[in-house]
């Protein structure tokens, strides 16, 4: 685990708010018809325009597989997290899609994800959202100085499980920093008090992954990395790079009106 | 990210060595230098050269293991 300087902090604040500049302007493109490799390509231009690399392309397999070939993942539906971008996967109304994004920018590494709604969606739909982004934030509000890692889990859960959704295991937050996946590994779920304790300067990526149905996921078999769910029920994924600092957490790269008092 | 967890695999007991150390061969011969989990020394659960046992390995150091549980 790495602790970063206020400065560093700034860079990561600045990489952040490219990404999530980058993903309003998405929101915005997200309708009907358009596929998610558009979306990618629109993505990895915006990245390149402002000085940054894409973090996720080229990266390697976990296991034995491809190496990611996108800027952005972008899981629709029932994809938990990891999605391709393919001409493929056209958008219809009423499907919700994860975006996934990070970046290198100025030797540091940004990452943050939103879930979209396509047009108007299923009230169930919108409920998973809507709980997925508070289990997030419920999350965010237990990076604080002297807590545990596990704190962050055991609140995303409890509220993830209150809601009657699931928590998917097999995908964890992160350290993040001069590398993109750094110490310590933050599971969404858990017993509260373990792991290891939270000091300012460190910086975690929160990233909780919800189920409307059961936990369980699949790897697709065809491209080695789109994760589903194993009942094929819907999938949202929500995630903040947040700094933790004496005056509490900070969500890095925020924009004017998404400040929310954590 | 991909959930990182260590890799469990079967072996048995070569040699024990002092503190609580066991030398273990896996099945595929490899030899690694193992120590008992905390949750078995508590319990005292006592390993013999020959037993079966359960090691979990660090995909970052192969030649080192955590015994984590004894076959009977």
């Amino acid at each position: 685990m790495v602790l970063k300087s206020a400065a560093e902090i700034e860079i990561m604040d600045e990489a952040n708010r490219l990404l999530r500049s980058i993903l309003r302007e998405v929101g915005g493109r997200i309708a009907p018809g358009v596929t998610t490799l558009d979306l990618d390509r629109f993505v990895e231009e915006r990245i390149v325009a402002a000085g940054g690399k894409p973090a996720f392309k080229g990266y390697p397999h976990p296991g034995l597989g491809p190496d990611f070939p996108g800027t952005i993942c972008a899981s629709l539906n029932d994809e938990v997290v990891h999605g391709v971008p393919s001409t493929r996967v056209i958008l219809r109304e009423g499907d919700i899609l994860s975006v996934d994004v990070g970046v290198l920018y100025r030797g540091y590494y940004g990452d943050t994800a939103e879930t979209f709604a396509v047009g108007k969606v299923s009230e169930d739909a919108r409920r998973l959202l809507t709980v997925t982004r508070e289990a997030l934030d419920r999350g965010v509000r237990q990076a604080v100085e002297g807590n545990r890692v596990s704190d962050i889990g055991h609140a995303v859960q409890a509220h993830v499980e209150l809601h009657g959704f699931s928590v998917v295991r097999e995908f964890v937050g992160h350290g993040i920093g001069a590398r993109l996946h750094e110490e310590p590994q933050i599971p969404n779920y858990g017993s509260p008090g373990k792991g290891m304790r939270l000091s300012p300067g460190m910086v975690l990526a929160i990233e909780p992954m919800v189920n409307a149905g059961g936990a369980e996921v699949l790897l697709s078999a065809e491209d080695g990395w789109t994760a589903r769910t194993k009942d094929g029920s819907l999938s949202a994924h929500f995630e903040y790079s947040v700094a933790v600092t004496e005056a509490g957490p900070r969500v890095l790269g925020l924009l004017p009106g998404e400040a929310r008092p954590w | 990210m991909v959930k990182e967890e260590a890799i469990q695999v079967e072996a048995t007991v070569i040699d024990s060595l002092p503190n609580a150390m066991f030398k273990v061969e896996l099945e595929n011969k490899h030899r690694v230098l193992a120590h008992i989990s905390g949750k078995m020394r508590k319990h005292f659960i006592r390993i013999l050269p020959g037993d079966r046992v359960l090691v979990e390995l660090s995909p970052y150091d192969l030649t080192r293991g955590r015994i984590i549980y004894r076959y009977k």
